[in-house]
Parts: structure tokens; sequence; C-alpha cells
């Protein structure tokens, strides 16, 4: 029988990330606290006459420095190397052993899971747009097959191939922490991460695990993910002031910055922690997902669905919403997003809607798709943590039709007894997780 | 909470053997093979020439009209994902926005829909205009593709090619608004998509759920991906029948293919209430992943694979004696196939020797996500009609595969099945079904 959920306490005993404001925790929340910005010119690849000319990069980051075997994740993608980077700092904080057959950790492998909101990693650009060149005739407008098979069997590598499936990134967590329980891995555009951890929450609760490896891992810095992106155009082209253009909730907001990187959290079932003695740092009370079945395109005008996906994680975690403190947006500064996120805000918290604090930290590091949910996850226990909410950052002309308060380029020094994270991807995509200050 | 059940009330499949599960399924007991000589490109060049291609469709017939604008915008995962959906949600009874507008005897809300895609490889024909115009000096050119070329791709290209597209289409077509997911975890993501839906409807957060996958491998890209890694065989270009031998001892490689299964996921009072035919109950689920630094292949002795199937069968409540089908992932790729099968030998003991085993990979080809979907629909007919067809191209089993690959037809008792798949990069699933009983 598929079993139902058995309401084990899921808590958080360890948290680890790579992102475009750092390479761990602590470098990531005093830049967010210090309203620094992470976008800068593109330097992965020549962007330089694009719509766009800037992004968030992670920048210097070699995974060697987290693993004493490089070689097992030389081929990853970018997304798995966050991955794994992000990972071993979690488990450490854990006490979860990595890099060994014999863990010394006294944790039952099979008791552990991965659930990962991942992406897919970059084609090689040089192959993939060669093999078209050669092939196409522009006269006739048809492949010659033969002259692209040419060029793509020479020059596309096997690896390089193999490591652009979305479902690698777990495939190397596997491999650092010999994982053997539920591993799953879900692309649901920016709302992957904090469905993975909403539905590696469930998981424990049901007891199909005592720990899950979430989060998520993604770069879409590349060629095709820009062009994609810039086509829809959902991207901001502030090019001549890429730190400010991350705006969200502003009037001159023009579109979001592309990000990347990698942000992981250890789920735990209480029973556990408190027999490992772990460290918990704040503990999962309710997720809710839904989906606006309104239009590939658009969000549904009304942020319907939104709406749904937050009460149901209200629901879920047996609160009201009195009890919530603070809401980290997914505010993507796209003059749709934030709009209608600010709708389902005040469908939600009604009367209580203009004093509820709203901060989007996609102004500082840019949008991490399918890992943005896991770093803004992170964030809220941060906030939890040190009584303090991260700030809006360029924020300073406020759009007159959006009047929440968006803790506008200071950050907040007030006590955060749960927070609740929201996440929409495309094609009404809409996930909600609430995290709670923990409490025996 | 009370104890939820959760049974299939609807099934849809599109695959090489035809558009519906009705004809797969024909196919499937006569011994078809849908795999030929890939038409979609000249693949004179490729060491893989042959494929799963799916028969053609008029998309316009599966969707409502008013939703026909939008089919444009769809890839051929998306559309396979469209005509299974459709073919289960009639299947099933219920009746969505889709079906009929007047009559809608669902709450949206409470629809859930869980899909394994895989990660969509774009046409390179259609961006083949746009670097036509990125050329200088005889070679692509980056910046000339920022300044020129980028314009000619077409504005909402980037939304045929995201995974969750094939849930977010269904969603609208049939109006589901309760919790959606895609799961892409490869060749296994149809097997965890339909796990992970009826847990959504076992822990209450919808009533109903369309699960499975679908995935479009013949893709000029995806197919020389697969050719690369070697994963495909390419000793059989002129013998397209006898190209893909899952077990067999000269099992030379996988074949690719087009796909899609979509199952109907119900809450059995939900189901009972509305008088619903009832395939099958979904007893047990669990995954797990094989652990192997050669990523593409899983481990030699399948113990991910085991310990999924182990786990499954606690949930189900049952043991290996009351298995009577195993459905294999069976890609035809010798290394795996040994693997999978020393897998499975673990986790059924001395049943090896009883238990038919029934690959379906040499007549529907390896369809990637659409695979455990696909899987399933045929364990759902194989149940319902006390039939097991016979495994086609398992003439010589191979050396170290234990398992009992049913080489004539049988007509027998299923009153358990278990599917089972793996993927490249390890992850593993298992699927219980079990015979309806009141």
């Amino acid at each position: 029988m598929i079993q139902d959920i058995k309401k084990e306490r899921v808590v958080i005993t360890g948290m680890g990330i790579v992102c475009p404001l750092g390479h761990d925790i602590e470098t990531m929340w005093q830049a967010l606290l210090a309203g620094k910005s992470g976008v800068a010119k593109t330097t992965i690849f020549d962007a330089s006459t694009f719509p766009t000319t800037f992004s968030a990069e992670v920048k210097n980051y070699d995974v060697a420095k987290f693993v004493k075997n490089p070689n097992l994740h030389k081929d990853g993608n970018r997304g798995s190397k966050f991955a794994v980077g992000a990972a071993v700092q979690a488990c450490r904080q854990a006490g979860i052993n990595v890099e060994t057959d014999n863990p010394a950790d006294g944790i039952d492998r099979k008791r552990i899971g991965i659930y990962l909101g991942a992406g897919e990693g970059a084609a090689n650009h040089e192959a993939f747009f060669g093999a078209i060149a050669a092939g196409w005739d522009n006269q006739t407008n048809v492949m010659d097959w033969t002259k692209w098979t040419d060029v793509a069997a020479v020059q596309m590598r096997a690896m390089h191939e193999l490591e652009q499936e979305a479902n690698m990134p777990a495939a190397h967590l596997s491999m650092l922490t010999g994982a053997r329980g539920p591993i799953r891995s879900c692309l649901t555009a920016c709302a992957a991460s904090t469905q993975a951890i909403g539905e590696a929450t469930m998981t424990i609760r049901r007891g199909d695990a005592d720990i899950m490896i979430a989060g998520g891992a993604h770069s879409m810095i590349h060629p095709l993910g820009q062009t994609g992106f810039n086509r829809l155009t959902a991207l901001s082209k502030r090019n001549d002031s890429p730190q400010t253009a991350s705006r969200p909730f502003t009037a001159s907001r023009d579109g979001f910055v592309l990000g990347e990187g990698a942000a992981i959290v250890i789920l735990e079932n209480l029973t556990s922690a408190k027999k490992r003695g772990a460290k918990i740092l704040a503990e999962i009370i309710g997720y809710g997902s839904s989906s606006d079945a309104f239009r590939v395109t658009d969000m549904h005008e009304e942020g319907r669905g939104a709406t749904q996906a937050m009460e149901a994680a209200i629901a879920d975690a047996g609160i009201t919403y009195n009890d919530i403190n603070y809401v980290n947006a997914h505010g993507t500064s796209t003059a749709e997003n934030d709009s209608i996120e600010t709708k389902a805000i005040k469908a939600v918290f009604k009367e209580r809607a203009k004093q509820i604090v709203v901060s989007s930290i996609k102004s500082s590091m840019g949008h991490l798709i399918g890992a943005a949910g896991g770093a803004e996850i992170i964030t809220c226990v941060l906030a939890i943590r040190d009584g303090i909410v991260p700030a809006t950052i360029n924020c300073n002309d406020p759009d007159p039709e959006l009047d929440l308060d968006y803790v506008p380029n200071t950050p907040r020094k007030m006590q955060v007894n749960v927070a609740m994270k929201e996440s929409f991807g495309f094609g009404g995509q809409n996930d909600v997780v609430i995290v709670k200050k923990y409490q025996d | 909470m009370g104890r939820t059940r959760v049974v299939i009330t609807g099934i849809g499949a599109v695959s090489p053997l035809g558009l519906t599960s009705a004809r797969t399924w024909e196919g499937l007991c006569a011994g078809k093979s849908g795999i030929k000589r890939i038409t979609k490109f000249d693949p004179a060049k490729f060491s893989c020439q042959l494929a799963g291609e799916v028969e053609e469709y008029k998309i316009q017939q599966y969707v409502p009209k008013s939703f026909r604008k939008a089919t444009k915008m769809m890839s051929k995962d998306i559309e396979l994902a469209v005509i299974a959906a459709d073919e289960a949600v009639r299947d099933s009874g219920l009746i969505t926005k889709a079906i009929d507008e007047q009559k809608i005897n669902v709450n949206p809300q409470r629809m859930a829909i869980n899909l394994g895609a895989g990660l969509i490889s774009c046409d390179p024909c259609e961006l083949a205009p746009a670097v036509a115009k990125s050329i200088a000096n005889g070679k692509f050119d980056i910046q000339k593709w920022g300044k020129e070329g980028l314009d000619l791709v077409t504005p909402l290209w980037l939304l045929k090619y995201l995974p969750n597209m094939l849930a977010c289409h269904v969603g609208i077509i049939h109006d589901i608004q309760g919790p959606s997911n895609t799961i892409t975890c490869a060749e296994v993501s149809g097997h965890i998509a339909i796990a992970e839906a009826a847990e959504t409807i076992a822990r209450g957060d919808s009533d109903i759920a369309l699960a499975g996958g679908a995935e479009s491998k013949v893709n000029p890209v995806l197919i020389m991906r697969q050719c690369l890694i070697k994963r495909t065989t390419s000793k059989h270009n002129d013998d397209a029948d006898g190209a893909c031998r899952p077990f067999d001892s000269d099992a030379s490689g996988s074949i690719f293919g087009d796909g899609g299964g979509i199952v109907v996921l119900e809450n059995l009072d939900n189901a009972t209430k509305r008088g619903a035919k009832i395939y099958a109950e979904l007893v047990g689920t669990a995954q797990s992943a094989c652990i192997n630094p050669v990523y593409e292949h899983i481990e030699a002795d399948g113990y991910g694979l085991t310990i999924a199937i182990e786990k499954a069968l606690a949930q189900a409540n049952i043991s290996p004696k009351d298995i009577d089908l195993i459905i294999p992932h069976g890609t035809g790729i010798l290394q795996d196939d040994l693997a999978e099968a020393k897998g499975i030998e673990a986790a059924i003991g001395e049943e090896t020797k009883r238990i038919p085993v029934w690959p379906t990979k040499s007549m529907l080809s390896n369809t990637g996500a659409a695979c455990g979907g696909l899987d399933v629909v045929a364990a759902v007919l194989a149940m319902r009609d006390g039939i097991i067809p016979a495994a086609k191209n398992c003439v010589k089993k191979a050396v170290g595969c234990n398992l009992n690959i049913v080489t004539t037809t049988q007509k027998t008792n299923i009153r358990c099945a278990l599917c089972c798949g793996y993927t490249y990069g390890g992850q593993t699933a298992a699927v219980i079904l079990k015979k309806f009983e009141n």
C-alpha cells in the first residue's frame, strides 16, 4: 500500500551553498546583509553582443577544494560541480561522512535519500552550432545530415554529452555520499528546488528516509539558455548598470538577471537528528504545490495558483497566515511576476498584507533558476537564526501599484519565527515551503 | 488519517507500435517490433541508424478547438504526452474541461499531474537559419549570433524545450490545478513520476493524478549522444527486427525511440463512488541508486535495483512468491542487462526460476522517460487479459542471467506485477501493481 503521511517532524541539520555571492554559507550571508550584488559582465561565454551582456556568475570555483577525489566529478557540468561543493558543506555541518565506503557516522545509507531540482548541463556550443553550420544549406533550407554528422561525431565528446542530462547532479551526489535511499530529480523551471525540498520533506514524513539531501543545482548561463530568455524578453537589458539591474518591485524593473549555483540542505527526521546529537538549524513545517493551468507563457492574472499553493502550505503547516513573519519572495524583477506575486500575497494575508515583511534576494544574487528556491530557503533559515531579514536592494523607485513592505535597501532586524518561501516557474508551477524556528 | 488505496482507472499509450494502448498491446502480443531505419533525418553516418518512431498523427485531433493554436508551441515530447494523456483521461471516464466543458465531473484543484520528461533537445533545423546568419570567416561566430542570429529564433522557442512543459500543456488542456511535478531522472523518470503521483493521493493532496512520462528520443542530437556514449548497437543496421536483444547473449546495445505512457491514478474511494472501472491497484513503489564511477553504466551487481525492489515488496506487504510478472528495464546493453539480472535475482531469490520476466524494449525501443509509463500500461493489460507475450530476440539467454525470460506467450493469472527501471547516472525504481480486489 502506498504510504500515508506519518507526521514525522522534519528539521534542517546542515546547509551548503555555491552561488554568485560566495562558495559558503557565511560568505554569502554577509554579502547579502551588506547589500552586495553578484552581478557583472558575463564571462562564461562572449555575451557582448547579446541583448543582455551581464549575469550573476559563480566565480573562481574549483570543486577540487571540496573533495579528495575530484576525478570522480571532473566531467561534471557546472551544476553538478556546484552541487558537490554545496553538498560537502551541508554534510559536514550535519555530521554525514562523504567520500568513504566505510562511513563512521552510523547512518545507514539506505536511509539517506536525495532530491534535487536540477537543470541541464550546457551543450558543447562549438560542436552544436558548428555541426548545424556545416550541414545547413541556406539556399535550399535543407540539412545535409551527412555533413552535420561529420562534425558532430568528431567534436561532441561522450562524457560532455552525458553530463548534459538533468539527472547527473543527483548522480554525483550519490557518488559523493553513498546515498541509497530514494533518489529523485525534478525540473519544474524556477520552482524546482523549492519543490524538491518540499517533496523531500514529504519523503521523511512518510518514513521513506531519515535524511534527505535536498536542494537545487543549475546554470543556464550558456548561449542557448540566454538566447531563450532574451527571446522571451524575460531578462533585464540594463547593460550600462548590471549591479542595479535586478530591482524587484520597483517601477523601473525590466526583467530578471540570470544567475547560477547550487544550494543544498540536509533534511532530517527529528528523532534521528536528536539521536545523533545533530545541531538543529530550523524546522520545515509546511509544503504546498499547485499549477495555474492557465497559459504556458503567462502566470494566471489574479495569481490563482500562487494563492492556492501558499494556502496549501499554510494548511499543511497547521498554522494561519497570522503566524508568518517573513515572506521570502520569488521576486524576479519582471513586470509580471512582481505584480501578480503582490496580488497573491494580498489574497493570502488579507488585512495583514501591508504588515507582512517581504523581500527578494534575487536583487543581490540574481535568479539561480532551478537552484533559486534552495538558496532562498537557506536565507530563511539564516533570517530565523540571526533575527535579521535581508533587504531587497536596488529598491529605490517604488512601483505605486506595489505597496507591500519589501524591505527596501536596508536589512531589517526583527525576530523571525516563521518564514514562507514561494517559488513560481514558467508554465504555472507554484511551490511554497514554510520554515520555522526550531522549538523542542 | 485513514489508509488510502490508490488504483489505476485509465491508461494511455503512444508508441512505435501504435498511437493507442490497444494498438500497442496488439503489437506486443503479436511480437512485432516498432524499430526501423530512422526516417526523421538521414542516419547514414550514425553508428546506429535505427530507432522506434511513432507513426504520423495530427496533434490538433487530440486537443480541444480552443487549444489548437497552442499546438504550435509543442515539441514532439509535449505532443506525445498530450496524446497519451488524452487517451488515459477518456479511458477513465473522467470528464475534464477538454473532454466536455459542460459536463465536468472532476474538481480541478483535487487533480494532480506528475510526468517524467527528458531534457528536451531542440531540432537543429529550427535553429539553422539563425546559425546561418551567424557565420563569419566560414565559422560560427557567437558575436554575430548575439547581434543577428538570435533575432531569427522564434520568441517562444525556449518554452518548447523546458521539460516541465509536458505537464503544463496537459495540465492546461485538462484544467489540472493541483500539485504538478516533472521528474527528470532520465530512463527511470516515468516510474518515479507514477510513485510520486500516488504519494500525492496517499497524503491527501489530490484525489486523482495523471502520471507517467513521454519523450522523443528520435532527435539527431540525442541519438548522437547515445552513440557516443556507446549505449547503442551498431551491428544491426540491416536487421531492425533483431536489433534490440535484451538479456540475449548477442545483445550489443539499445535502440532509442519515441513514446508516451500515462495512467490515471485515483483514490479508491473516489473511483468506487463514481463507479469507475479499476484496472489494478498500485501497492508498492520505491527508489534507490546504483553507484558506479562509470556513470553511464550501473554497478555490476545491480545492488541499487535490489534495494528498490526489496523496499517496494515490503511496502506492498507481499513476497516474491506473489509476483507473477516482472517487466525489467532490459535495454539490450549486455553489461547493464547482466547487472540488472543480478540485481533482480538478489531481490527475488529462489523465485527467480519461476517468475516470468518480459522485457519490452526489443519491441517498443528505449523511450527514455516514457519507459516507465509504457511498461506500467503493458503490465496492466497483461494483468487484465491474463497474457504474458513472448519476449522478442532473447534467443540464447546471456550467460550469467538467471532470470526466467519468457520465450513463448503464456496464459496465466497475474496476481502482482513488478516494473523496474534504472538509468545512466544510477537512479533506480520499482513499481508493484496488484490485481484489484475489493
